[in-house]
């Protein structure tokens, strides 16, 4: 479903990302972690399609397409989402309103029928079920004065209503209780399903225990550093980071 | 090009929907203005002495003013002699109903998506429609006659109510009130009248729609509403006009009177043709619009989105005469390309407990420049006096400007008086945010101005609303990225 090969971007001049390989296919929950400022959130952006992460070099497949020459909002048609580390706010625009014109545009580029109000309504009750969502929150200007968790819930709402093919997460379980925690990773592996993917990044084990990876993942320093199955998320929970700086540090 | 084809492709070219003009014979004055010209459209309208003279006093005393030159818009000197100050669509006798009026005049308005014929059987909006200088067709008539209401064209309130006329024409606004006031009154052709007698709430919203469409000429429609004891009105006024190189001027005139008890709400879309990219062509829109609320717990509340015009110059004002009364000023200028605005409003308190609540908006893109200019003075006299405003501005890209001229003149101390500005620009990371999720970067800006803009465009009657969102997003279409 995706491949990135060999990616390097920068900002500002700055070289963040120095030659990932990463390739996901569907039905896969891939994890990546790693310590503060390796580049996580950037890999996010690139891969969203943010202006401001210029790609130097590499390259990146999504299902057969060149990602990298598509605008964020195809990217979002052709089955992006990501889920922000910080989720931004619209004053004045209700999240009902907002998620009614991106699933529409969404539908239309999908080749589908646009929802009429009453079929949207129908669909926003069905996944508000989903992730336990409230109506009253829906109504409010988007992500305005929400709590943390507010905000992370509303962003997996998003999610479940645009039905991607694959789901980058980025650090949705921090600031949330555990409470919190496991409403967000039910309505993630309730999403769950054989022709899509996800991309969960995360400080923490402690998601890992619901939201079960095929793979992880340790990002240092711009670079995938080690791969290996859940157990290496245990490794890391008991042992910290420093093991993995010593041995990049050793080569 | 077919015609339909022609006009497809103006609809889809977007850049300003309303930009066509349409050929029907037209009866007009020569280029120019002076006593000859006063009095050729005075005779035109058949219009009684009185008022020839009162038109011909704001002339003279308009040759003795001068330009306003303090407002913060740039424009070169107006030839005035080069107007044409009357065009009326040619119509072989006065129509009597709709069905007599030109089919082709129907059909403009239809263009707009104002149809005058089905607006009838429809909706709950009673039309007044405007081209060039005269009121061509009037909705609803009938209904509204049997609650005493009148609504109708101005010229026709000069023949058939000439008594209401002759108090309130210039009550509010003096003839010689300021420059273009004056002008107004002295040539100006035709405009809507409304009068709400004691205790009627008007069941339906009343609607004025301006176009002006023949070339070279400037538009100078006078707008008077009335509502006595106790009544209710909702108003709304539109207007586009067609794309052309060179400038025309527009200069109204609105007059609202508001009895003890009274309400009446004013809302505005405006939509001139604002030039081209370059800045070519445009209307000139210096408008001045007063009310009084003249009886004790009246209220007059302006509501306002300005999309259009090269230069705007408006202050919908509220003279809080009556205590209790209430004056309320929600307004959203945007400005793209080199288009400049200047508007805001003056609310004077006079009675005790009055109160006045101002909301603006302004949205700059483009090289645009767009001001707020807001006095509020609060006199002797009003005691307990209270006033908020709230001034907004929202900057799309850095070549364009947002201004504000808060003016707070205080001689009562019992007074509260609240401003608050704020200056932001549209981020990238919201529009990040809205592509994210699949929307388009012209639809992301078009949601995020609504949304800044909310607060003024709920003010609006839903008819409205819908309108004037779409007309936010074509105003600022193009000016991201
Ligand atoms: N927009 C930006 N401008 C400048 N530096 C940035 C920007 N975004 C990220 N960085 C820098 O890139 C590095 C990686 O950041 P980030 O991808 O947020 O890391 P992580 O998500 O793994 O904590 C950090 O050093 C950060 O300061
Ligand atoms: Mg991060």
């Amino acid at each position: 479903m995706l491949k990135i090969e060999n990616l390097h971007a920068s900002v500002e001049g700055k070289q963040i990302l120095k030659g990932i390989n990463l390739e996901v296919k569907a039905g896969e929950v891939h994890a990546i972690m790693g310590p503060n400022g390796s580049g996580k959130s950037t890999l996010a952006s690139v891969l969203a399609g943010r202006e401001e992460y210029e790609v130097t070099e590499g390259s990146v497949t999504f299902l057969n397409d060149d990602l990298l020459e598509l605008a964020p909002e195809e990217r979002a048609h052709a089955g992006i989402f990501l889920a922000f580390q910080y989720p931004i706010e619209i004053p004045g625009v209700s999240t009902t309103n907002f998620l009614k014109t991106a699933v529409n545009q969404t539908r239309e580029a999908r080749g589908l029928k646009a929802f009429d109000a009453v079929s949207f309504l129908k669909e926003m009750k069905e996944k508000m079920k989903l992730v336990d969502i409230d109506q009253a929150l829906l109504s409010r200007a988007l992500n305005e004065g929400f709590s943390g968790g507010e905000k992370k819930r509303n962003e997996i709402f998003q999610m479940a209503m645009l039905e991607p093919k694959l789901s980058i997460l980025d650090e949705t379980d921090s600031g949330l209780d555990i409470d919190a925690l496991k409403i967000v990773a039910d309505g993630v592996n309730k999403l769950k399903g054989p022709d899509n993917a996800s991309i969960v990044v995360t400080h923490y084990q402690r998601l890992l225990d619901y939201i079960v990876p095929d793979f992880v993942h340790v990002l240092y320093k711009g670079r995938i550093v080690k791969s290996g199955d859940k157990t290496l998320a245990l490794e890391l929970e008991e042992k910290g980071y420093d093991w993995i700086k010593e041995e990049v540090a050793a080569l | 090009m077919s015609k339909d084809d022609q006009i497809l492709e103006e609809f889809t070219s977007k850049e300003y929907e309303h930009g066509w003009s349409v050929d029907f014979e037209a009866d007009e004055a020569p280029l120019g203005i002076n006593e000859d010209i006063i009095r050729f459209i005075s005779a035109k309208k058949e219009e009684p002495e009185w008022l020839l003279e009162w038109r011909l006093k704001a002339f003279k005393k308009w040759t003795e003013m001068e330009e306003p030159r303090w407002p913060n818009v740039k424009y070169p000197e107006i030839d005035y002699q080069g107007v044409k100050y009357y065009s009326a669509p040619k119509q072989d006798k006065k129509p009597k109903s709709l069905d007599e009026v030109d089919p082709e005049l129907l059909k403009t308005f239809e263009r707009l998506g104002i149809s005058l014929t089905e607006q009838k059987r429809l909706t709950g909006i009673a039309v007044d429609a405007v081209i060039d200088s005269v009121s061509v067709a009037t909705t609803f008539k009938e209904t509204l006659s049997e609650l005493g209401i009148i609504f109708c064209s101005f010229s026709e309130a000069v023949q058939e109510h000439p008594e209401l006329i002759k108090k309130y024409l210039g009550s509010v606004v003096p003839a010689t009130d300021n420059y273009f006031a004056a002008l107004n009154s002295a040539v100006f052709s035709d405009g809507s009248f409304c009068y709400i007698p004691t205790g009627v709430r008007c069941p339906m919203e009343l609607s004025t729609y301006f176009r002006i469409n023949a070339a070279n000429t400037g538009q100078f429609e006078r707008t008077l509403i009335v509502a006595e004891e106790g009544s209710y009105v909702s108003y709304l006024e539109g207007c586009t006009a067609p794309m052309r190189d060179e400038n025309q001027l527009h200069a109204a005139v609105v007059e609202i009177y508001a009895a003890k008890d009274a309400e009446v709400k004013y809302s505005t879309v405006q939509n001139w043709y604002p030039g081209d990219k370059e800045g070519k062509g445009g209307i000139y829109n210096f408008v001045t619009k007063r009310g009084i609320c003249a009886g004790d717990n009246s209220k007059i509340s302006w509501t306002q989105v300005e999309t259009g015009s090269a230069v705007t110059w408006k202050y919908p004002s509220c003279i809080l005469k009556g205590d209790n009364s209430q004056g309320e000023f929600y307004s959203v200028a945007v400005t793209n390309n080199y288009q400049q605005a200047d508007t805001g409003t003056k609310m004077i308190h006079i009675g005790k407990n009055t109160k006045s609540r101002i909301v603006s908006k302004g949205i700059s893109a483009g090289k645009s420049q767009n001001s707020y200019r807001g006095q509020v003075q609060i006199m002797k006299r009003a005691e307990n006096a209270r006033n908020f405003s709230q001034c907004d501005s929202l900057l799309m890209g850095d070549k364009c400007g947002a201004h504000t001229f808060p003016y707070i003149d205080v001689e009562n101390n019992s007074a509260q008086v609240e401003h608050e500005a704020t200056t932001s620009k549209i981020g990238e990371d919201q529009i990040f945010y809205c592509q994210q999720r699949g929307i388009d970067e012209e639809s992301a800006v078009a949601l995020i101005v609504n949304g800044f803009a909310k607060e003024v465009m709920s003010k609006l009657p839903m008819e409205f609303a819908v309108e004037a969102q779409k007309l936010l997003a074509l105003t600022l279409e193009g000016s991201v990225g």
